[in-house]
Protein backbone atom coordinates (compact mmCIF):
# COMPACT_ATOMS: atom_id res chain seq x y z
CA UNK A 1 0.00 0.00 0.00
CA UNK A 2 0.95 3.25 -1.02
CA UNK A 3 0.64 6.35 1.51
CA UNK A 4 -1.64 7.86 -1.45
CA UNK A 5 -3.84 5.35 -2.16
CA UNK A 6 -7.40 5.07 -1.41
CA UNK A 7 -6.97 3.55 2.04
CA UNK A 8 -3.62 5.89 2.66
CA UNK A 9 -4.59 8.35 4.96
CA UNK A 10 -6.65 8.06 7.98
CA UNK A 11 -9.47 11.38 7.56
CA UNK A 12 -12.98 11.27 6.82
CA UNK A 13 -12.43 13.38 3.93
CA UNK A 14 -9.83 12.02 2.07
CA UNK A 15 -11.42 8.76 -0.15
CA UNK A 16 -13.86 11.12 -1.04
CA UNK A 17 -11.03 14.11 -1.96
CA UNK A 18 -9.51 10.30 -3.98
CA UNK A 19 -13.09 10.13 -5.80
CA UNK A 20 -13.47 13.72 -6.92
CA UNK A 21 -9.91 14.04 -7.85
CA UNK A 22 -9.05 10.91 -9.41
CA UNK A 23 -12.86 9.58 -10.84
CA UNK A 24 -14.74 13.13 -11.42
CA UNK A 25 -12.09 15.91 -11.94
CA UNK A 26 -9.50 13.18 -14.38
CA UNK A 27 -12.67 11.93 -16.68
CA UNK A 28 -14.83 15.14 -16.91
CA UNK A 29 -11.90 17.46 -17.92
CA UNK A 30 -11.79 15.53 -21.31
CA UNK A 31 -15.66 16.09 -21.64
CA UNK A 32 -15.46 19.87 -21.35
CA UNK A 33 -12.47 19.98 -23.68
CA UNK A 34 -14.26 18.20 -26.00
CA UNK A 35 -17.30 20.79 -25.91
CA UNK A 36 -14.27 24.07 -25.77
CA UNK A 37 -12.76 22.90 -29.20
CA UNK A 38 -15.79 21.09 -30.48
CA UNK A 39 -15.41 23.85 -33.38
CA UNK A 40 -12.07 23.86 -34.00
CA UNK A 41 -10.53 20.02 -33.87
CA UNK A 42 -12.08 16.69 -35.34
CA UNK A 43 -12.23 13.40 -34.96
CA UNK A 44 -10.36 12.13 -37.44
CA UNK A 45 -6.89 13.65 -36.95
CA UNK A 46 -4.08 11.76 -36.44
CA UNK A 47 -3.12 12.99 -32.65
CA UNK A 48 -6.87 11.24 -31.80
CA UNK A 49 -5.85 7.90 -33.73
CA UNK A 50 -3.25 7.46 -31.52
CA UNK A 51 -4.50 8.82 -28.64
CA UNK A 52 -7.30 6.37 -28.82
CA UNK A 53 -5.06 3.82 -29.77
CA UNK A 54 -3.05 3.63 -26.44
CA UNK A 55 -6.48 4.26 -24.31
CA UNK A 56 -7.83 0.97 -26.08
CA UNK A 57 -4.51 -0.64 -25.01
CA UNK A 58 -5.27 0.71 -21.47
CA UNK A 59 -8.79 -0.16 -21.24
CA UNK A 60 -8.32 -3.78 -23.12
CA UNK A 61 -5.14 -4.29 -19.99
CA UNK A 62 -8.17 -3.27 -17.55
CA UNK A 63 -10.72 -6.33 -18.91
CA UNK A 64 -7.11 -8.84 -18.87
CA UNK A 65 -6.82 -7.71 -15.00
CA UNK A 66 -10.19 -8.07 -14.42
CA UNK A 67 -10.11 -11.84 -15.95
CA UNK A 68 -6.78 -12.66 -14.27
CA UNK A 69 -6.78 -11.50 -11.35
CA UNK A 70 -10.17 -10.72 -10.43
CA UNK A 71 -11.51 -10.02 -6.84
CA UNK A 72 -14.40 -11.30 -4.74
CA UNK A 73 -15.94 -14.67 -5.82
CA UNK A 74 -14.75 -14.42 -9.13
CA UNK A 75 -11.61 -15.63 -7.89
CA UNK A 76 -12.86 -19.06 -6.82
CA UNK A 77 -13.52 -19.85 -10.16
CA UNK A 78 -10.83 -21.37 -11.91
CA UNK A 79 -8.53 -19.47 -14.49
CA UNK A 80 -9.22 -22.35 -16.81
CA UNK A 81 -12.94 -21.42 -16.48
CA UNK A 82 -12.74 -17.92 -16.60
CA UNK A 83 -10.59 -17.81 -19.91
CA UNK A 84 -12.91 -20.62 -21.34
CA UNK A 85 -16.27 -18.53 -20.66
CA UNK A 86 -15.13 -15.95 -22.38
CA UNK A 87 -13.80 -17.48 -25.23
CA UNK A 88 -17.14 -19.17 -25.35
CA UNK A 89 -18.57 -15.77 -25.27
CA UNK A 90 -16.68 -14.47 -28.13
CA UNK A 91 -17.16 -17.49 -30.11
CA UNK A 92 -21.08 -17.04 -29.84
CA UNK A 93 -20.86 -13.16 -30.60
CA UNK A 94 -18.75 -13.88 -33.82
CA UNK A 95 -21.26 -16.99 -34.64
CA UNK A 96 -23.92 -14.31 -33.95
CA UNK A 97 -22.83 -11.16 -36.22
CA UNK A 98 -21.35 -9.88 -33.51
CA UNK A 99 -24.26 -9.67 -30.64
CA UNK A 100 -22.59 -8.20 -27.84
CA UNK A 101 -25.93 -9.85 -26.18
CA UNK A 102 -25.42 -13.27 -27.68
CA UNK A 103 -22.05 -13.19 -26.41
CA UNK A 104 -22.63 -12.13 -23.27
CA UNK A 105 -25.57 -14.67 -22.53
CA UNK A 106 -23.51 -17.42 -23.99
CA UNK A 107 -20.37 -16.44 -21.88
CA UNK A 108 -22.53 -16.29 -18.80
CA UNK A 109 -24.30 -19.30 -19.00
CA UNK A 110 -20.76 -21.28 -19.75
CA UNK A 111 -19.47 -19.84 -16.85
CA UNK A 112 -22.35 -20.90 -14.68
CA UNK A 113 -22.45 -24.28 -16.43
CA UNK A 114 -18.62 -24.86 -15.43
CA UNK A 115 -19.40 -24.13 -11.98
CA UNK A 116 -22.20 -26.71 -11.74
CA UNK A 117 -19.44 -29.01 -12.78
CA UNK A 118 -16.73 -27.59 -10.43
CA UNK A 119 -14.55 -26.13 -12.19
CA UNK B 1 -25.65 0.53 -34.64
CA UNK B 2 -29.21 2.45 -36.07
CA UNK B 3 -31.84 1.34 -35.15
CA UNK B 4 -34.98 0.95 -37.02
CA UNK B 5 -37.24 2.91 -35.14
CA UNK B 6 -36.91 6.38 -35.88
CA UNK B 7 -37.57 9.11 -32.93
CA UNK B 8 -40.52 10.48 -34.00
CA UNK B 9 -43.85 11.18 -31.83
CA UNK B 10 -46.99 10.47 -33.51
CA UNK B 11 -47.66 14.03 -31.82
CA UNK B 12 -44.31 16.43 -31.76
CA UNK B 13 -44.13 18.08 -28.57
CA UNK B 14 -44.09 21.63 -28.71
CA UNK B 15 -42.04 22.69 -25.36
CA UNK B 16 -38.94 21.64 -23.98
CA UNK B 17 -40.15 20.02 -21.58
CA UNK B 18 -42.46 17.62 -24.23
CA UNK B 19 -39.42 17.02 -25.62
CA UNK B 20 -37.62 16.09 -22.16
CA UNK B 21 -40.26 13.22 -21.70
CA UNK B 22 -40.26 12.43 -25.45
CA UNK B 23 -36.70 11.57 -24.94
CA UNK B 24 -37.03 9.77 -21.72
CA UNK B 25 -39.73 7.49 -23.20
CA UNK B 26 -36.40 6.61 -25.70
CA UNK B 27 -34.92 4.87 -22.36
CA UNK B 28 -36.69 1.43 -22.99
CA UNK B 29 -34.69 -0.09 -25.46
CA UNK B 30 -31.61 -2.92 -26.49
CA UNK B 31 -28.81 -0.57 -25.85
CA UNK B 32 -29.68 0.52 -22.46
CA UNK B 33 -31.03 -2.83 -21.34
CA UNK B 34 -27.62 -4.13 -22.30
CA UNK B 35 -25.90 -1.11 -20.38
CA UNK B 36 -27.98 -2.07 -17.51
CA UNK B 37 -26.44 -5.68 -17.25
CA UNK B 38 -23.09 -3.86 -17.24
CA UNK B 39 -23.91 -1.73 -14.13
CA UNK B 40 -25.29 -4.69 -12.70
CA UNK B 41 -21.88 -6.51 -13.23
CA UNK B 42 -20.14 -2.70 -11.99
CA UNK B 43 -22.39 -3.28 -8.88
CA UNK B 44 -20.97 -6.67 -8.29
CA UNK B 45 -17.43 -5.61 -9.05
CA UNK B 46 -17.40 -2.39 -6.69
CA UNK B 47 -18.86 -4.56 -3.62
CA UNK B 48 -16.33 -7.31 -4.32
CA UNK B 49 -13.13 -4.79 -4.55
CA UNK B 50 -14.12 -3.00 -1.00
CA UNK B 51 -16.50 0.06 -2.38
CA UNK B 52 -18.61 1.23 -0.19
CA UNK B 53 -22.50 2.07 -1.55
CA UNK B 54 -22.18 5.77 -1.02
CA UNK B 55 -18.70 5.68 -3.05
CA UNK B 56 -19.90 3.26 -5.82
CA UNK B 57 -22.91 6.07 -6.33
CA UNK B 58 -20.57 8.63 -6.70
CA UNK B 59 -18.95 7.08 -9.70
CA UNK B 60 -21.81 6.16 -11.46
CA UNK B 61 -23.24 9.70 -11.18
CA UNK B 62 -20.04 11.88 -11.24
CA UNK B 63 -17.82 9.62 -13.49
CA UNK B 64 -20.35 8.07 -15.57
CA UNK B 65 -17.77 6.23 -17.91
CA UNK B 66 -17.53 2.47 -17.27
CA UNK B 67 -13.69 2.31 -18.30
CA UNK B 68 -12.91 5.31 -15.90
CA UNK B 69 -14.75 3.41 -13.18
CA UNK B 70 -13.35 0.05 -13.58
CA UNK B 71 -9.93 1.56 -13.15
CA UNK B 72 -10.88 3.84 -10.31
CA UNK B 73 -12.01 0.43 -8.66
CA UNK B 74 -9.20 -1.33 -9.38
CA UNK B 75 -7.22 1.26 -7.76
CA UNK B 76 -9.10 1.41 -4.67
CA UNK B 77 -8.51 -2.17 -4.62
CA UNK B 78 -4.75 -2.63 -5.47
CA UNK B 79 -3.62 0.58 -3.63
CA UNK B 80 -2.42 2.40 -6.44
CA UNK B 81 -1.43 6.32 -5.36
CA UNK B 82 -3.95 8.99 -6.00
CA UNK B 83 -1.48 10.38 -8.97
CA UNK B 84 -0.82 7.51 -10.96
CA UNK B 85 -4.41 6.69 -10.58
CA UNK B 86 -5.21 10.02 -11.97
CA UNK B 87 -3.15 9.30 -15.45
CA UNK B 88 -4.53 6.17 -15.45
CA UNK B 89 -8.09 7.56 -15.48
CA UNK B 90 -7.11 10.62 -17.77
CA UNK B 91 -5.55 8.66 -20.14
CA UNK B 92 -8.67 5.79 -20.03
CA UNK B 93 -10.81 8.64 -20.57
CA UNK B 94 -9.20 10.85 -23.68
CA UNK B 95 -11.60 8.99 -26.06
CA UNK B 96 -14.15 11.14 -24.47
CA UNK B 97 -12.68 14.24 -25.62
CA UNK B 98 -13.15 13.72 -29.67
CA UNK B 99 -16.58 11.81 -29.21
CA UNK B 100 -17.88 15.04 -27.65
CA UNK B 101 -16.36 17.12 -30.02
CA UNK B 102 -17.96 15.04 -32.72
CA UNK B 103 -21.45 15.57 -30.84
CA UNK B 104 -22.05 19.14 -29.90
CA UNK B 105 -22.31 19.98 -33.73
CA UNK B 106 -25.25 18.06 -33.78
CA UNK B 107 -26.43 18.46 -30.31
CA UNK B 108 -26.47 22.65 -30.22
CA UNK B 109 -29.52 24.17 -31.52
CA UNK B 110 -29.03 28.00 -32.46
CA UNK B 111 -29.84 29.50 -29.03
CA UNK B 112 -28.42 26.90 -26.52
CA UNK B 113 -26.44 28.41 -24.19
CA UNK B 114 -23.23 27.48 -23.97
CA UNK B 115 -23.38 25.72 -20.19
CA UNK B 116 -26.18 23.83 -21.33
CA UNK B 117 -23.74 22.30 -23.45
CA UNK B 118 -20.80 21.74 -20.59
CA UNK B 119 -23.47 19.98 -18.49
CA UNK B 120 -24.98 17.93 -21.52
CA UNK B 121 -21.13 16.86 -22.27
CA UNK B 122 -21.33 15.19 -18.67
CA UNK B 123 -23.36 12.12 -20.31
CA UNK B 124 -21.50 11.29 -23.26
CA UNK B 125 -20.32 8.08 -22.87
CA UNK B 126 -20.83 5.17 -25.65
CA UNK B 127 -24.30 4.45 -25.40
CA UNK B 128 -25.64 8.11 -25.01
CA UNK B 129 -23.42 8.98 -27.71
CA UNK B 130 -24.63 6.60 -30.21
CA UNK B 131 -28.27 7.74 -29.48
CA UNK B 132 -26.94 11.66 -30.35
CA UNK B 133 -25.54 10.47 -33.15
CA UNK B 134 -27.93 8.57 -34.77
CA UNK B 135 -31.31 9.82 -33.53
CA UNK B 136 -31.21 13.49 -33.24
CA UNK B 137 -30.18 14.67 -36.68
CA UNK B 138 -33.93 14.07 -37.49
CA UNK B 139 -34.89 16.35 -34.93
CA UNK B 140 -35.27 20.01 -35.49
CA UNK B 141 -32.64 21.57 -33.42
CA UNK B 142 -34.36 23.45 -30.89
CA UNK B 143 -35.63 19.83 -29.60
CA UNK B 144 -32.14 18.24 -29.67
CA UNK B 145 -30.74 18.98 -26.15
CA UNK B 146 -33.61 18.77 -24.13
CA UNK B 147 -34.57 15.41 -26.33
CA UNK B 148 -30.92 14.03 -25.40
CA UNK B 149 -30.78 15.43 -21.39
CA UNK B 150 -34.47 13.46 -21.06
CA UNK B 151 -32.69 9.93 -22.84
CA UNK B 152 -29.01 10.73 -20.73
CA UNK B 153 -30.26 12.12 -17.29
CA UNK B 154 -32.85 8.99 -17.78
CA UNK B 155 -30.12 6.31 -18.23
CA UNK B 156 -27.45 7.88 -15.19
CA UNK B 157 -30.15 7.44 -12.75
CA UNK B 158 -31.45 4.28 -13.38
CA UNK B 159 -28.38 2.70 -14.05
CA UNK B 160 -27.55 4.40 -10.01
CA UNK B 161 -30.10 2.33 -9.00
CA UNK B 162 -29.47 -0.50 -10.73
CA UNK B 163 -25.92 -0.59 -9.43
CA UNK B 164 -27.08 0.24 -6.00
CA UNK B 165 -29.85 -2.92 -6.06
CA UNK B 166 -26.39 -4.82 -7.82
CA UNK B 167 -23.94 -3.77 -5.01
CA UNK B 168 -26.96 -4.74 -2.32
CA UNK B 169 -27.21 -8.08 -4.00
CA UNK B 170 -23.55 -9.14 -4.51
CA UNK B 171 -23.47 -10.21 -0.26
CA UNK B 172 -26.82 -12.07 -0.40
CA UNK B 173 -26.59 -14.51 -3.60
CA UNK B 174 -25.38 -17.67 -3.89
CA UNK B 175 -21.50 -17.32 -4.63
CA UNK B 176 -21.34 -18.44 -8.31
CA UNK B 177 -24.24 -16.47 -9.03
CA UNK B 178 -21.90 -13.18 -7.74
CA UNK B 179 -18.71 -14.28 -9.59
CA UNK B 180 -20.97 -14.29 -12.87
CA UNK B 181 -21.97 -10.96 -12.52
CA UNK B 182 -18.22 -9.58 -11.76
CA UNK B 183 -17.93 -11.73 -14.83
CA UNK B 184 -20.52 -9.31 -16.63
CA UNK B 185 -18.05 -6.40 -16.79
CA UNK B 186 -14.76 -7.52 -18.67
CA UNK B 187 -17.08 -9.44 -21.05
CA UNK B 188 -19.40 -6.90 -21.93
CA UNK B 189 -16.49 -4.77 -22.39
CA UNK B 190 -14.48 -7.29 -24.25
CA UNK B 191 -17.40 -7.57 -26.96
CA UNK B 192 -18.92 -4.32 -26.93
CA UNK B 193 -15.31 -2.51 -27.82
CA UNK B 194 -14.22 -5.10 -30.24
CA UNK B 195 -17.55 -4.33 -32.05
CA UNK B 196 -16.86 -0.46 -31.73
CA UNK B 197 -13.10 -1.14 -33.40
CA UNK B 198 -14.51 -2.70 -36.61
CA UNK B 199 -13.27 -0.32 -38.85
CA UNK B 200 -9.63 0.34 -37.25
CA UNK B 201 -7.20 -2.67 -37.18
CA UNK B 202 -5.07 -0.23 -35.08
CA UNK B 203 -7.58 -0.72 -32.61
CA UNK B 204 -8.57 -4.37 -32.49
CA UNK B 205 -4.64 -4.49 -32.29
CA UNK B 206 -4.79 -2.15 -29.54
CA UNK B 207 -7.15 -4.30 -27.69
CA UNK B 208 -4.92 -7.92 -28.58
CA UNK B 209 -1.89 -5.75 -27.21
CA UNK B 210 -3.34 -4.29 -24.51
CA UNK B 211 -5.02 -7.80 -22.94
CA UNK B 212 -1.04 -9.82 -24.05
CA UNK B 213 0.67 -6.77 -22.70
CA UNK B 214 -0.86 -6.81 -18.97
CA UNK B 215 0.14 -9.87 -17.38
CA UNK B 216 3.75 -8.63 -18.83
CA UNK B 217 3.78 -5.33 -17.32
CA UNK B 218 2.07 -6.36 -13.87
CA UNK B 219 5.14 -8.64 -13.18
CA UNK B 220 7.06 -5.76 -14.18
CA UNK B 221 6.40 -2.63 -12.29
CA UNK B 222 2.08 -3.53 -10.38
CA UNK B 223 1.88 -0.43 -9.47
CA UNK B 224 2.06 1.42 -12.96
CA UNK B 225 1.44 -1.44 -15.00
CA UNK B 226 -2.04 0.13 -16.55
CA UNK B 227 -0.28 3.08 -18.21
CA UNK B 228 2.32 0.73 -19.29
CA UNK B 229 0.14 -1.44 -20.56
CA UNK B 230 -1.87 1.34 -22.38
CA UNK B 231 1.33 3.45 -23.49
CA UNK B 232 3.29 0.32 -24.90
CA UNK B 233 0.32 -1.33 -26.04
CA UNK B 234 -1.02 1.35 -27.97
CA UNK B 235 1.69 2.77 -28.97
CA UNK B 236 2.97 -0.62 -31.05
CA UNK B 237 -0.49 -1.14 -32.11
CA UNK B 238 -0.71 2.46 -33.54
CA UNK B 239 2.25 2.04 -35.57
CA UNK B 240 1.23 -2.00 -36.80
CA UNK B 241 -1.94 -0.14 -37.84
CA UNK B 242 -0.10 2.41 -39.81
CA UNK B 243 1.74 -0.11 -41.44
CA UNK B 244 -0.76 -2.41 -42.48
CA UNK B 245 -2.84 0.24 -43.58
CA UNK B 246 0.22 1.59 -45.87
CA UNK B 247 0.59 -2.00 -47.20
CA UNK B 248 -3.16 -2.55 -48.03
CA UNK B 249 -3.25 0.57 -50.04
CA UNK B 250 -0.02 0.07 -51.79
CA UNK B 251 0.63 -0.88 -55.10
CA UNK B 252 4.12 -0.51 -55.64
CA UNK B 253 4.03 2.75 -57.88
CA UNK B 254 5.70 5.99 -55.90
CA UNK B 255 2.42 7.69 -57.02
CA UNK B 256 0.28 5.17 -55.09
CA UNK B 257 2.36 5.67 -52.04
CA UNK B 258 1.79 9.03 -52.34
CA UNK B 259 -1.83 8.49 -51.86
CA UNK B 260 -1.34 6.34 -49.36
CA UNK B 261 -0.13 8.49 -47.11
CA UNK B 262 -2.52 10.84 -47.56
CA UNK B 263 -4.93 8.34 -46.58
CA UNK B 264 -3.07 6.48 -43.61
CA UNK B 265 -3.15 10.21 -42.21
CA UNK B 266 -6.95 10.80 -42.54
CA UNK B 267 -7.83 6.73 -41.62
CA UNK B 268 -11.07 7.27 -38.96
CA UNK B 269 -12.73 8.95 -42.07
CA UNK B 270 -15.17 6.27 -42.38
CA UNK B 271 -15.92 6.65 -38.58
CA UNK B 272 -18.45 8.98 -37.16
Amino acid sequence: MSALSFHGLDAWWWPWLFLILAGWVSNDVWRLLGVAFSDRLHEASPVFAYVKAVATALVAGVIAQLILRPGGDLAEASLVLRLGAVACGFLAFRLGRDSVAIGVVVGELAFLAGRFAGL
Amino acid sequence: MRDPRRARPSDPPTSGLGWFLAGQRQFVSLPAAILMAAFVGFGGLARASGVGLPETLFLVGFVWALPSMIVVVGAIQAGTPLLATMFAVALSAARLMPMTMALMPILRGDRTPRWVLYALSHFVAVTAWVFGMTKLPDLPRSARAPYFAGFAVTLTVVNMGVAAASWWAAARLPPSAAAALVLLTPLYFALSLWRAAARVPAERLALVFGVACAPVMHALAPSIDLLLTGVIGGTAAHLAGRLLARREAAPSTEAADLTADLDGSAEGEGRR
